[in-house]
Order: C-alpha cells, then structure tokens, then sequence
C-alpha cells in the first residue's frame, strides 16, 4: 500500500429517474488497498462502481484513476469516446453476469483487450494470457469456448481478461452472487491471491468473511450515502451505526 | 428437332445467362453485406444520421424491388444520371438488401445482452473496434438463419433485373422461349439452376452453422 491514490472520488450524486442513488459520495482508495462496499439491494453501491469508469454517467462530482480525471476533463469538457476508452483501458471490472465473449475462446477473451485495446503483438498477447490463465487456473481450458464452462470458471477467466490490461485498478460488481456456493471459494480464493500480491481492487460483495479478511477498508452504503467507512476489524466488531449493526446480525 | 435440342442449341444464351446471374449475385450480396454492416454501426449511436438510416431502410423495405430497379435504370437519367442496364441492377440489388441485412443484424443487436458490451467498454474498446470485433461476430452467427434466407431472396430478385434488359438467367430463358416458343422447356431449364443454386447455398449455409453450434449459440 502506498501514498499514491488509485481511486478518488469526490462527491459523486447520481439520480436515476428523479430518485438518489449517490449523494456527496467521497472514497479514496489507494494503491494496493482492497475496498469492500457492502450495503442491502439498491443502495447504490454497484451504481457507484459503475460511475468509477463512467458506465453510468455521474450528474455531479468527480473521479480520477490514477490521478487522472474520467469522463470530463479538467477544463469541464465531456470527453470524446477515443478519450474515455483510454482511460477505462486503466481500469478492469469484474461482473456479476461474467459477460465473457461467447464466440471467442477462454484464451481469446483474455488475449482480446490488450490487442485491440493496447495493440500488443499477438505472440505477447498470447504469453500474457497464458500466464494469467495459469494465475487463475484455467491454463487446460484456454481452447474451450465460454459455454461450456461452470459460473466459477467463467468468473475466474472474466478476472484473467482484467487483468490483462494490467490495471490500476479491478472492479469487482458481486462477482460471487450468481454462483453456486461451492464455486464461490475458488473465486474468492483467485481475489485473495490477488491482494496478496498487492492489486488495488474494489470489491461490491455480499461475502461477510472475504470483506473481513482481505480488506483494507470497509464501505457501507445506505440509500445511496456511506454511513460507515472503517478497517474491517471496527467495521465487524465495534459498528458506530444502529443500521450496521442491525446488517451485521443478519448478515451473521 | 425436338425442343430440348432448342434449348441444346441455345446453350451458350443459357450459360452466359448463368455467369451473368452469378456475378450479379455475389457482388452485389457481398457489397449489401458490407453496406448492411455499415448502416448498423451508424445506428449504433443516436444522431441526424441515424436517424435519416432509418428513415432510408424503412424506405427500402416498403418499396418493391421492381420500382427501385425501374428508378434507377428509367427515372435517374430524367436527373442527368444515366448508367448502364447491369450497373442499375447491381445497385439497386445492393442496396435493397443492404436494408434488409441491416434490419435483421438490428433485430439481432437489440436484444443481444448489454453486459457484453459493457465489459468491452470497461477494458477501454472504442466504438469501431467493439463493433467490429466483439458485436458483429455474434450477430452474423445468430441471423445466420436470416441471412441464409435472404441470400435466396437476393438470388431470385436477381430475375427481375431482366426487366430493366440486363441479360442475365431469366433473360436468357425469356429470349429463348420468344423466339422458338417453347416457355415450358426455356423455364425449366431456368428453374433447375436457380434450385442448383438455392441448394449449394442451403448446403453452405448448414456448414457455417458449425460455428455457431460449436460455440454454443445454435443448439441443431
């Protein structure tokens, strides 16, 4: 972990038909910290992941990535789509649906945003992605197209094509919640690997113990403000909010 | 002689007929195809374009193909615009179905699931190169059905430009049976190689299903 922000965002709204999502919401996450935003449906948490790379358009505040502005530049100009495709280049996600390309293969979705993206040489391209399929262990799949393959190994290959843009940061939308519970450890376990070896990643989640264990800080959003944002060990053990406490019983 | 050693003698109408057929088939399905592709990554956002696409594909959809072709050949030299009877037929063709495969790419595109292409954006793609690398791939696999259906249509609407003089298959036969009288065998004969050449494309068209069920899309 280190001084240098990955993530700011200051005072971020967002309505969506009339209705706030986000008010005045301020994160900074720095590099190799793993964030964990929990909170119950429609608090807006994955709202606020999907406006760090300007999936949904934020109505006011600000993001950098890297110290680097998304979606409108410093003069307040809207950025054109070759402006903004290369600063989401910076950033990977993770989602919950996987969305792996279906016509490609493993290897291919995880060799295809660094070519396309990047321009890399197809031969590095093809080194890089082996090697993150091994991270992840889904070396032997890397010929299987996505059909085949379990929601667990979907997920773990969608982490791989992240991180072959080498990010800044990864964005994790509930990535464990379509999975079945035995395929949610060997993804958590990939995640894990992953702050260990010292990515910066935001992780929206329902999973209490990987939030606890891997965090670095906790969010808790509720009705689209952060109540609470505190190390993992107050977060669980000594919650300042009434609301918090109340999540975490039934969460237990 | 017999009427089919007419048709025998006459041969070389018939095969020219054919090359001619062919020709206009290929070139122009393979130019509406890319037209077709073109029209839809302009949809794909909302502007004065767009708009104006639309506008010209729906256009396209409730005009006859005859009346397209008859503008073309017989109405755009009143503008000062003449071309030849083969060059009218194969644009016309061309952006006749350049509508129709856009309309049905666009049926495809609209409820193709849109965390797909936000997972392309999220890793940075442009507009260009999502389209062309992560949407297109999937939609021409999934109409693959659609599209093989209006390959047959293209190759028939192929016929009509005999009317407009362009000497292709149907002409040929046309000539033939004016001139000896004898439609039934002229057609037959026009009959059998249009059939030849839905069934080679049938057959095609089964075999580039494999793609699709290879990778999970079609399940036949």
């Amino acid at each position: 972990m280190s001084d240098a922000p990955a993530v700011q965002i200051h005072r971020l709204s967002k309505s969506f038909g009339g209705i706030e999502v986000l008010r005045d919401v301020d994160l900074t996450v720095y590099k190799g910290e793993v964030v964990s935003v929990l909170g119950s449906s429609g608090s807006g948490k994955s709202t606020m992941l999907r406006c760090i790379n300007w999936l949904e358009e934020p109505d006011r505040g600000t993001i950098r990535i890297a110290g680097t502005r998304i979606g409108v530049d410093d003069k307040g100009r809207k950025m054109n789509n070759r402006e903004l495709a290369a600063i989401r280049a910076r950033t990977g996600m993770v989602f919950q649906s996987f969305n792996l390309w279906p016509h490609l293969t493993v290897l291919q979705n995880v060799m295809e945003s660094p070519i396309q993206v990047k321009g890399m040489h197809k031969d590095e391209a093809h080194a890089v992605a082996s090697a993150l399929l091994e991270k992840v262990g889904m070396a032997e799949k890397a010929d299987a197209y996505p059909f085949t393959l379990s929601g667990g190994q979907k997920q773990r290959v969608a982490i791989a094509r992240a991180l072959a843009m080498s990010p800044e940061v990864i964005l994790f939308d509930e990535p464990t919640s379509a999975l079945d519970p035995e395929r949610v450890g060997e993804v958590l376990q990939v995640m894990k690997n992953l702050s260990a070896e010292g990515y910066t990643m935001i992780v929206v989640t329902h999973e209490m113990e990987f939030a606890r264990a891997v965090s670095d800080q906790v969010v808790f959003l509720e009705k689209g403000l952060i109540i609470e944002k505190a190390a993992p060990e107050k977060f669980f053990t000594r919650p300042e909010t009434e609301r918090v406490r109340r999540f975490l019983e039934l969460s237990a | 002689m017999s009427e089919w050693s007419i048709i025998w003698e006459a041969r070389d109408l018939f095969f020219a007929g054919i090359w001619n057929t062919l020709v206009l088939f290929v070139l122009s399905f393979v130019a509406a195809f890319v037209l077709g592709c073109g029209m839809l990554f302009l949809l794909e956002e909302r502007t004065r374009l767009s708009i104006v696409l639309r506008w010209v594909i729906n256009l396209m959809r409730m005009l006859p193909f005859l009346i397209l072709a008859y503008l073309l050949y017989y109405g755009l030299p009143q503008l000062g615009l003449r071309m030849s009877a083969w060059t009218a037929g194969l644009i016309a063709l061309t952006i006749y179905h350049a509508a129709y495969i856009a309309e049905i790419l666009r049926g495809a595109r609209i409820v193709l699931p849109a965390g797909q292409i936000e997972a392309a954006k999220a890793h940075g793609f442009r507009p260009f190169r999502l389209f062309y690398r992560i949407l297109l791939p999937q939609l021409v696999i999934k109409t693959r059905p659609l599209l093989g259906n209006q390959l047959i249509y293209a190759l028939k609407d192929t016929a009509f430009l005999t009317i407009i003089t362009v000497q292709e298959l149907t002409a040929a036969a046309n000539s033939v049976q004016a001139t000896y009288f004898i439609p039934t065998e002229a057609f037959v004969v026009v009959i059998f190689f249009y059939w030849i050449i839905s069934i080679a494309l049938e057959l095609a068209l089964k075999w580039a299903g494999r793609f699709g069920a290879k990778r999970g899309f079609e399940h036949v």
